[in-house]
């Protein structure tokens, strides 16, 4: 604070509770819908305040699904995939990157930049601009409704390489030069001593990466069409989509909650980790 | 740069990478060399037979006056976006960061929405201005306003635009939070000294310094509403009503993915790749530079 001005601080405050109101009122109306019953929120205007159905609705959607019609899978199976979908993809990514930052890095041999630039190149080809293609070879490979056909095409990684880059970048050659006095082989001085040493980055990087996963939507919406293998965020946003006569804006909304519980947690209880780990994947 | 010491390994090396290469060469480099191909190739309806026709595709696609429509659109709609998002953040981030007491908590709150897939933040603002029963529906009509995003188009870009916003404004507010906090203090309280009110610090001091990270989310925040919105649009109107939201990366799915018209898709992938290399190309022009500033 350079100087006091109480006018400004309050219109400082003003301005960021007016944000914060409007960051956090569809969340909180999310919430609210998803503690009514049914016929509560199906007439306008709808309640602003917490109901009495909390325990039932999400009782309801863990065990039953949204309308529990024979065949509907309950979301608790919906949730595990996306749990092993996000866990996958951020592990993968974080193994497979530092070990080719780690080669690219300590290793001079032909081909080098080239493979560099071929990692480079996967920033500019998101999934959305290659969606029939990419489909094509997934279903190929007979990856379609699985796990693997989840997690494996989306493992490859620019970012999480150049930030391991850059971090080894950054390590003292010194610490290489007497691991190699000492006789110890390029892998175990990436064991003993590097891995330890980017212990932080990988915990950002694993934040950053879990809600990535987390968050898919279009890449479970293409290769999945058994509902056992859905995951929550495309299983919500579906759902939305399906016109009904009478919708249950509860189980809905319990749904919507569950679908962003997760990573909001992970965000709010590493929320340094996470802002580290924003801030240098994307510089 | 470089490394002064390195390992001395033949073999090493190359199977360090391979995970990495081979999943890029199966997953990214042969569908796009697929779509490329499939760009010049139309299939007959009953699938089967395709026919090399060089650039019909593209020159069909450039005379369809729809898909003028759309690449319009998309324009608006990332202007929209981008603008909307940077004014609002920088707003936020300059307010957040004058603010000592209480700071932690609205961090806290105002980065919530990172951590909310854009397909989710379509549905909640879908819920939140539903024809029947959304309560912003049912305020603006208290005071005259109808809204209806399923019948105007309109008010239906407008809603993917705020959504589309909403899901974006933790990832511009910390950026831009980041950036006011590397500025040195000793500039501002000079200007102090010298006589310079709030207004005019940050005018003349603050926001050139903030220039190299808002001219980068820029860039990011374009990508994004290029691409990254497509959940939001898929959640909340599907293109629709008519083509009112239909923005480019979701008429390659629509085309591609539904309408069976894998050339067409295919070629619009393309001009999409194209679009994106560009923009990735300027990111990290300037990123370079920026480490020297």
């Amino acid at each position: 604070m350079v100087e006091n001005r109480p006018w400004l601080t309050f219109f400082s405050h003003l301005t960021v509770i007016v944000g914060v109101i409007i960051i956090a009122f569809p969340i909180w109306m999310t919430f609210v819908a998803s503690t009514h019953d049914q016929a509560t929120m199906l007439q306008s205007p709808v309640p602003m305040w917490p109901g009495t159905h909390l325990f039932e609705n999400y009782r309801d959607v863990l065990e039953r699904g949204y309308d529990g019609r024979p065949g509907t899978v309950p979301l608790y199976v919906t949730l595990t995939n996306s749990l092993v979908m996000a866990l996958g993809v951020a592990i993968g990514k974080i193994l497979i990157s530092i070990i080719s930052a780690f080669a690219i890095v300590y290793f001079r041999f032909p081909l080098r930049m080239t493979f560099f630039w071929m990692i480079f190149v996967t920033l500019m080809l998101p999934v959305e601009v290659r969606i029939v293609p990419t489909y094509g070879v997934v279903a190929n490979l007979g990856m379609l409704d699985s796990y693997p056909g989840l997690i494996i095409p989306l493992i490859a990684s620019a970012t999480a390489t150049f930030l391991f880059r850059q971090f080894f970048l950054s390590v003292p050659d010194e610490l290489a030069e007497a691991a190699r006095v000492d006789g110890a082989s390029p892998m175990r001085f990436f064991w003993d001593i590097l891995l330890p040493m980017s212990r932080t980055s990988i915990a950002a990087l694993f934040v950053i990466q879990f809600i990535y996963g987390w968050n898919q939507y279009l890449w479970p919406l293409l290769i999945t069409t058994k509902e056992s293998f859905y995951t929550i965020v495309m299983n919500v946003s579906r759902q939305a989509n399906v016109v009904d006569a009478t919708p249950s804006w509860n189980l809905l909304m319990a749904m919507a909650m569950l679908a962003m519980l997760p990573p909001v947690l992970v965000v709010m209880s590493m929320q340094r980790l996470f802002v580290r780990g924003l801030v240098e994947t994307e510089k | 740069m470089e490394k002064r010491v390195v390992f001395n390994e033949r073999w090493l090396p190359y199977l360090l990478v391979a995970p990495q290469m081979l999943i890029t060469l199966v997953f990214f480099f042969w569908p796009s060399a697929q779509a490329m191909w499939q760009s010049v190739l139309v299939e007959d309806a009953f699938g089967g037979n395709s026919k090399f026709v060089w650039f019909e595709n593209f020159v069909s696609l450039l005379s369809d006056p729809s898909y003028y429509d759309s690449a319009r659109l998309t324009l608006i709609f990332s202007a929209l976006v981008a603008s909307i998002g940077l004014a609002v953040s920088l707003l936020l981030a300059v307010m957040a960061d004058r603010i000592v007491r209480g700071a932690s908590i609205y961090k806290t709150i105002l980065i919530w929405p990172y951590a909310v897939a854009p397909a989710v933040a379509g549905v909640l603002w879908g819920f939140l201005f539903n024809p029947s029963v959304g309560v912003v529906v049912w305020l603006l009509h208290g005071i005259g306003i109808d809204f209806n995003y399923v019948m105007n188009g309109n008010q239906a870009l407008l809603l993917v635009v705020f959504a589309s916003v909403w899901a974006q404004v933790s990832y511009n507010f910390l950026f831009f939070l980041a950036g006011l906090q590397s500025i040195p203090k000793s500039l501002i309280e000079a200007a102090a000294i010298d006589g310079a009110g709030p207004t005019r610090r940050f005018w003349d001091i603050v926001f050139p310094l903030l220039a190299p990270t808002g001219f980068f989310l820029l860039v990011i925040n374009t990508l994004y509403a290029l691409v990254g919105t497509f959940g939001v649009v898929a959640s909340l109107t599907q293109g629709g009503p008519g083509q009112a939201t239909n923005i480019l990366v979701y008429k390659v799915y629509n085309d591609g993915f539904r309408g069976q018209d894998l050339g067409g898709s295919s070629a619009q992938s393309v001009i999409l790749m194209v679009l994106m290399i560009l923009l990735t190309f300027i990111q990290f022009r300037f990123v370079e530079r920026r480490i020297h500033y």
